[in-house]
């Protein structure tokens, strides 16, 4: 992202921190990575967002969300939105803010490392435990694996690592 | 592959174009195919795990038809519902019905067919996307970045039941070996880049069919032999070749299912 920004970009950008995942309305685009790029040119505002997975049908729920947060601007125009492929969205692009709003919703955020044989770990995201079993690494969402504590009983998700290294 | 970055420049463009159409047929068929189990996977785990996987893909076709709705080819919508089966370049694995009679009705789908068809069109995929990357129109390398990184979970997906199945009962084993046999009826125009061929390949925007193919054989190779089987025959002519608009009529009646919503009010916002 640009790291000079006037100060309409700068508004835009905290409306955008204000757009929420449709389905995990603890995080919002700005904490899951989504936004590569936001550029004003006059009162019209161009927004590069990157695309979570290609099939994800909340994608084009959130374009509205975002036209409609950041027309309520007053200085704003036009919004343009567009959803490009090139860098790709990986788990990595998520904050420290967005693991933690995860968190809350339930969702264990995705591991950051990855053994050799491609297998991963996660920890149950309400009692912390490492005593975890993967039910289905398919899960609701597109994004999501889900999984079961054997220490607090509870079925939980996670978000799966998405790199490219895959 | 070092070869230069094209545009899709009138000469460039029909090669695109052709690429374009039988990357988008295929996963928008298979995709279709896959959702046709919903509901009827053998457990429910399965359930969730295989419809994912069809939308994932139904993103991949769409993000396809998007690439040549930017071309000038129209709407991707109206692409993926409205072009008759003389116009698709799918392969035939992917129009092939999942077994007999209908989800609507009875059906009696095959789940061995099913972890065959899709194990296999998956490898093949991955190797085509591999390719991609190094497509030389960039627009196509950066979806096929995306693509296989979501490509990752489903390989290791079918390659476990694959693997599975193939180590169980005998049963399982039988019907498993018959399923092998028909997907590999038609597998002869997976890798077929059609009368474009040499178009396609001499504008770097894929590598030559029969050197992904070979990729193919050497990667299942491993796989075969760990579960003590030989890697079976591939039709080298085959019967029909869907990237020359070469189908059966289950690829008619699946279009027909398939656009039944979408006819209705072509003008609908979805």
């Amino acid at each position: 992202m640009q790291m000079v920004l006037n100060s309409l970009e700068k508004t835009v950008l905290e409306v955008l921190e204000e757009v929420h995942d449709p389905e995990i309305n603890t995080v919002s685009i700005i904490d899951l990575g989504m936004v590569e790029e936001v550029s004003v040119h006059g009162g019209v505002v161009d927004i590069k967002i990157l695309p979570t997975f290609l099939g994800c049908p909340a994608l084009e729920l959130i374009k509205e969300n975002i036209k409609k947060a950041v027309q309520s601007i007053e200085e704003v125009q036009e919004v343009k939105v567009e959803f490009i492929n090139h860098p790709p969205w990986t788990s990595d692009r998520i904050s420290e803010k967005g693991r933690k709003g995860l968190k809350a919703f339930g969702i264990a955020p995705p591991p950051r490392l990855m053994d050799s044989d491609g297998s991963w770990h996660v920890d149950c995201p309400f009692c912390g435990s490492t005593y975890v079993t993967m039910d289905n690494i398919f899960g609701p969402t597109a994004c999501r694996s889900i999984l079961y504590c054997k220490n607090c009983k509870n079925p939980f998700e996670a978000m799966k690592p998405i790199s490219t290294l895959m | 592959m070092t070869e230069q970055k094209i545009t899709a420049a009138p000469e460039n463009k029909d090669a695109i174009v052709s690429l374009l159409f039988q990357l988008a047929d295929d996963d928008f068929l298979y995709s279709f195919r896959g959702s046709e189990w919903l509901g009827l996977a053998p457990h429910i785990e399965e359930d969730v795990a295989s419809s994912s996987i069809s939308q994932d893909s139904m993103g991949h076709a769409a993000m396809y038809y998007q690439l040549l709705e930017e071309l000038g080819l129209g709407n991707a919508d109206a692409l993926a519902h409205l072009r008759p089966a003389n116009k698709r370049k799918n392969c035939t694995l992917v129009e092939r019905p999942n077994g007999e009679g209908c989800y609507m009705e009875v059906p009696k789908y095959d789940w061995a067919y099913a972890v065959v068809r899709n194990y296999f069109y998956t490898v093949a995929k991955k190797i085509k996307i591999e390719s991609l990357k190094n497509c030389s129109y960039d627009p196509l390398a950066q979806v096929a970045v995306k693509v296989n990184i979501e490509l990752y979970y489903h390989l290791l997906h079918w390659k476990t039941w694959f693997v599975q199945l193939l180590s169980s009962t005998e049963e399982a084993k039988q019907r498993m070996q018959g399923a092998i046999d028909q997907v590999m009826k038609d597998f002869g125009d997976v890798f077929s880049l059609g009368t474009d061929g040499e178009n396609i390949v001499g504008l770097g925007l894929i590598e030559d069919e029969n050197v992904l193919l070979q990729r193919w054989i050497d990667q299942m190779q491993t796989v075969f032999e760990s579960i003590n089987l030989s890697i079976p025959d591939i039709p080298s002519a085959p019967a029909l070749n869907g990237r020359n608009f070469e189908h059966t009529e289950d690829l008619d009646s699946a279009i027909a299912t398939l656009s039944e919503v979408y006819r209705l009010d072509t003008a609908a916002a979805w």
